[in-house]
This record gives C-alpha cells, sequence and structure tokens, in this order.
C-alpha cells in the first residue's frame, strides 16, 4: 500500500481515528507520517529495542545466566550458575549478589514480579539505613493500594510517607 | 522429655479449639533464617554445620519462652520418633529424613518448634488450633526479635532475609492454613476451590500422609510469594480474606448436603460409621477417609443443628447418657492416635502393616461401640 500523502513510498504507518463514532484511517509512510507529527521522529534502532524487550521478557536460557555471569563462581563458596541450577540451591548470601543479573528473572517469576524487600527489618540495622528501608516498604504499599483501588488505605500510606520523609530531612 | 510424654495426647493445635475450628484446623507460620558469615547448608561440611547446630540450639534454647522446650537430635533419633515428630507437625519430612548434623527445639505444649539445619539454618514456626494467624504472627515475631538479639542473621537491603532457595527470600514467612473441607468434596466443588488456589498463586497439599492427595479431606493452603509484600499484608489477605471466604464455601456445601442431599449424606455417614465400627483391619488411608464423614457429621450436628437418621445413630451409639455423646475431640484425637507412628510409639514396639491395620482398627472399635 502506498502512502495517502507522497502516493510514492510504502505506507507503514497505519492509524485509525474515531471522532465523534465516525472512523477514519490513514496510511501513510514514515516521512509524511513525521510531517504530520504522528510518527516519534527519532526512532529506537532494532537492535536497542529487541535487547530492551528481552530484557523484560527473558527467555528460558536468560534465566539461569547472561553470559557474564556464566563462567563465575563465588569467592565465598565456589558455587556456579551451573551447579545452582543442579541443586537448586545457592551456596551462600554473597551468591545474591555474585549472581544478581542471572537471579533477578527467577525471582521475578518466584515472587509475583517483585524484586525488593517489604517487610521486618532486622532492629540491629543503622537507623539511617531502616528509615530508608522503610520508606521504600511504604512506597511498596502505596502502589500497591493505589493498584487494588484502595484509595483510603492509599491516602493514609501517603500522608506517612511525607510525614517520615520530612523527619528524616 | 520422652516423646511418649506427648504421644498419648492430642496435641493444642488439633483439639478442635480456635475461631472456626469446625472447618479451620489450625494455623501456622514459619520463618525461614540463616546465620550471617556462614554458607548456606548444601555448601556446608559437616563440621561447620555442627558448629551452626550448636550456635543456634544455645541461642534457642536459652530464650526465655512461655513454655518450656526440649532438643530432639534428629540425626540421631530413631525412624519411628521421626516419622511421629512428622505426623505431629513438629518437624518436616525434609528435616526428618535429610542428612547431616540437625536438631529441633520444641516447646512441650508444641506451639512453638525450631528446626535447626533444615533446608536454610533455622527455620520456627508457631501453630495454633484454629484460625489465630495474627496471633501466630505476633508470637513468631517476638521470638524471631529475641533470636536476632543474640546473634545476626544474613539480611540484604534490597533480598531482605536470604534464603538458601531464592523462593523463600525476603521475609522468608511461609503461611500455612489446614483446612477440612468434606462437604466441597462430597458436593463435588472442591475442584473449583483448587483452581481458585491456584490462580491467587497459593499452594495446596494435603495435610496428612505423604503423597499431595488430601486424605481424609484435609488441605493445607499456603502462601507462596514470600518477596515485596510484608508479613501483615501476607497475614491479613489469609485471614482476613481467603480463609473466611473458603469457610463460607464450606458452609454453604454442608447447607446443600442437608437440604438437597440427605440421601448422600446419610449413606456415607452410615457406611463410615458401620465400617469403622466393625472393621477388624484398617488402612490409615482408609481410617483418615471414613474418620472424615464421622467429622463432618459431629460438627453439623453441633454447629448447625443437624439431625438426620445417620447423625442421630452415630451420635447416640453406645452411650448411656447424653453427655457421653460422641465429641469432635474423641474424633480428632482417633485421626492423631491412628496415624502409624503414632501407633506404634503408644504399643511400644515396631508392627508391620497388617499389625498396625488390626490395632488401629481396635482402638476405632473400641472408642466407636463404647
Amino acid at each position: 500500500m502506498q502512502c495517502q500523502i507522497c502516493n510514492k513510498t510504502e505506507a507503514t504507518i497505519h492509524v485509525t481515528e474515531i471522532v465523534n463514532g465516525q472512523r477514519a484511517e490513514m496510511h501513510l509512510c514514515p516521512q509524511c507520517a513525521e510531517q504530520q507529527g504522528i510518527a516519534v521522529k527519532s526512532q529506537m534502532p532494532i537492535n536497542e529495542l529487541l535487547s530492551n524487550l528481552l530484557a523484560v521478557q527473558p527467555t528460558d536460557s536468560e534465566l539461569f545466566g547472561s553470559t557474564s555471569e556464566k563462567e563465575l563462581s563465588c569467592p565465598k563458596c565456589g558455587l556456579t550458575l551451573e551447579q545452582f541450577r543442579k541443586q537448586a540451591a545457592l551456596g551462600c548470601p554473597d551468591d545474591y549478589k555474585v549472581f544478581e543479573k542471572s537471579l533477578l528473572p527467577l525471582i521475578k517469576k518466584a515472587h509475583n514480579g517483585k524484586t525488593n524487600h517489604c517487610g521486618k527489618i532486622p532492629s540491629k540495622m543503622p537507623a539511617d539505613t531502616k528509615k530508608e528501608m522503610e520508606l521504600s516498604n511504604m512506597q511498596q504499599q502505596l502502589d500497591a493500594a493505589i493498584k487494588k483501588e484502595d484509595y483510603e488505605l492509599a491516602a493514609k500510606l501517603r500522608d506517612k510517607i511525607s510525614v517520615k520523609s520530612k523527619v528524616q530531612k | 522429655m520422652k516423646l511418649t510424654d506427648i504421644s498419648n495426647n492430642i496435641n493444642e493445635w488439633f483439639s478442635g479449639c480456635g475461631p472456626l475450628a469446625d472447618i479451620v484446623i489450625s494455623s501456622r507460620i514459619r520463618l525461614a533464617r540463616n546465620l550471617a558469615g556462614h554458607k548456606f547448608l548444601s555448601r556446608c561440611s559437616s563440621a561447620e554445620k555442627t558448629e551452626i547446630l550448636n550456635k543456634l540450639k544455645d541461642v534457642i534454647m536459652s530464650l526465655e519462652l512461655a513454655n518450656k522446650v526440649f532438643y530432639v537430635s534428629v540425626d540421631e533419633a530413631t525412624q519411628l520418633d521421626r516419622n511421629f515428630l512428622v505426623e505431629r507437625h513438629l518437624i518436616s519430612r525434609h528435616h526428618a529424613f535429610s542428612k547431616g548434623p540437625r536438631g529441633a527445639v520444641i516447646a512441650q505444649s508444641e506451639y512453638f518448634t525450631a528446626m535447626i539445619n533444615e533446608e536454610d539454618h533455622l527455620r520456627t514456626q508457631i501453630l495454633k488450633a484454629g484460625l489465630q494467624l495474627a496471633s501466630c504472627a505476633e508470637q513468631i515475631n517476638k521470638i524471631d526479635d529475641l533470636i536476632e538479639d543474640k546473634i545476626e542473621f544474613a539480611f540484604s537491603r534490597r533480598f531482605g532475609y536470604l534464603t538458601a532457595c531464592p523462593t523463600n527470600l525476603g521475609t522468608g514467612i511461609r503461611v500455612s492454613v489446614m483446612l477440612h473441607l468434606p462437604a466441597l468434596k462430597m458436593t463435588g466443588q472442591i475442584e473449583k476451590f483448587l483452581n481458585a488456589t491456584r490462580d491467587m498463586n497459593l499452594a495446596v497439599r494435603g495435610l496428612f500422609g505423604e503423597g499431595t492427595e488430601a486424605a481424609g479431606d484435609f488441605y493445607q493452603l499456603s502462601n507462596q510469594a514470600t518477596l515485596g509484600v510484608s508479613e501483615k499484608q501476607i497475614v491479613s489477605q489469609f485471614e482476613d480474606n481467603i480463609i473466611p471466604e473458603i469457610v463460607e464455601y464450606e458452609k454453604a456445601a454442608r447447607q446443600q448436603l442437608l437440604t438437597n442431599k440427605s440421601e448422600i449424606l446419610d449413606d456415607k455417614i452410615s457406611r463410615a460409621t458401620a465400617l469403622l465400627k466393625n472393621a477388624h483391619l484398617i488402612s490409615s488411608q482408609e481410617a483418615l477417609f471414613l474418620l472424615s464423614h464421622l467429622r463432618l457429621a459431629i460438627n453439623m450436628r453441633e454447629l448447625m443443628g443437624a439431625s438426620t437418621p445417620a447423625i442421630e445413630k452415630l451420635c447416640s451409639v453406645g452411650e448411656k447418657n447424653k453427655e457421653d455423646c460422641l465429641s469432635i475431640a474423641t474424633i480428632n484425637r482417633l485421626f492423631m492416635l491412628t496415624l502409624p507412628a503414632h501407633l506404634q510409639l503408644n504399643y511400644g514396639q515396631e508392627l508391620d502393616a497388617a499389625g498396625r491395620d488390626a490395632l488401629r482398627a481396635k482402638i476405632i472399635r473400641s472408642t466407636l461401640n463404647g
């Protein structure tokens, strides 16, 4: 299909507009679309787009290791990703740092998309760290409340957050 | 303290008391923790495991808890004792039969257990009768604080409490509720319940027995996600939303049985009563299956005032006066005391399957026939 405006180039952008119940379709080439202010000027190069998508939706092979971490072994316990995959258990607390990138998709999958702790903080934590974590905890709860459309709870949390962050300053 | 000191009684969590106890048998909360500065168990030498075990044992035995505690060296315990602890829900099957130095600190009233060197260095649990999750949460948090005063747990700002398996990360909390859902099963609605729980990303397994099959219509429902959601949120989701809703479904199914399907109900109860009162050999699975129907009948009578011919016949069995009427406590006791390890521990020696089946049938017969 040719572009409706220049009639020269292949139309690759298709716009459907419904105004007052009237449906109107437009088929444009990228250049004409850009002139009409429809297409975004700076288009993302295809390889960048792909890698972004892959980061969002990991493939099975990615669940167990980006190439950089695949060869790695933990300096403390000696665990490798291959061994983790076999025994389904980590070797030491440091593994969460060493293999963070590779573990993240797995963690996300196991915990309904969540990747940050929200909940109990050890009482021995330094006061400022504790406060910072509590704020991030409350922010997560606020996000969840908004998602559930529990606006009463959300308002309460928002007030709590603003009070707490002022105290921090 | 010897295990035979407790094996003749039913534990508090199965006493039939507590909120909604006709349907919610018990509430349990477990926390997974690991010591900072140590490897996780899969990479620990036996010596390091012993070091962790001694450290945690000393700390927990020295805590000032509401109840006296005793220690069981699980790796040195007999097979029978381990099975008993599993039947009693004091330790996990994994803890009972994995390898290496490991143990359990248990409160005498059985409301609290600390499993040391299970999958993580420490798994503490609080177990209560009926729906009492908020109270379990409060108690386990206090104990966790007391332990944390004396030792440091592995914790990261981003991921929270660090666990050997990433699926327990964050809060490390596992909330479990044991449910008795015979009417949902009888009315063919149990699949709906199972599908709904799967949609909510909850884990369901049977309460008794080894497999995933829910023997005796007892189901255990647990959370799976532990990261990015607070302990409080998980507990309140269970206590305020999920469980009350399931309880309502089970109640509706019981009502439905009474009003529309009382013949089916009476048939099941009569058959169960006849078999249990007369059988001379009965397997653990069969006993659970049949006792479940009796438990349903008595609960329906006590709580819904149900009075069908089969229920009346069951409840008047062998009794001289009304106070002796078959109670839920009696049935719960039969459930627990006829489990294989309970039978053998109380009998005083190991028995083969045929011997257990005969002894089980004898205990049930003598209880039901008065």
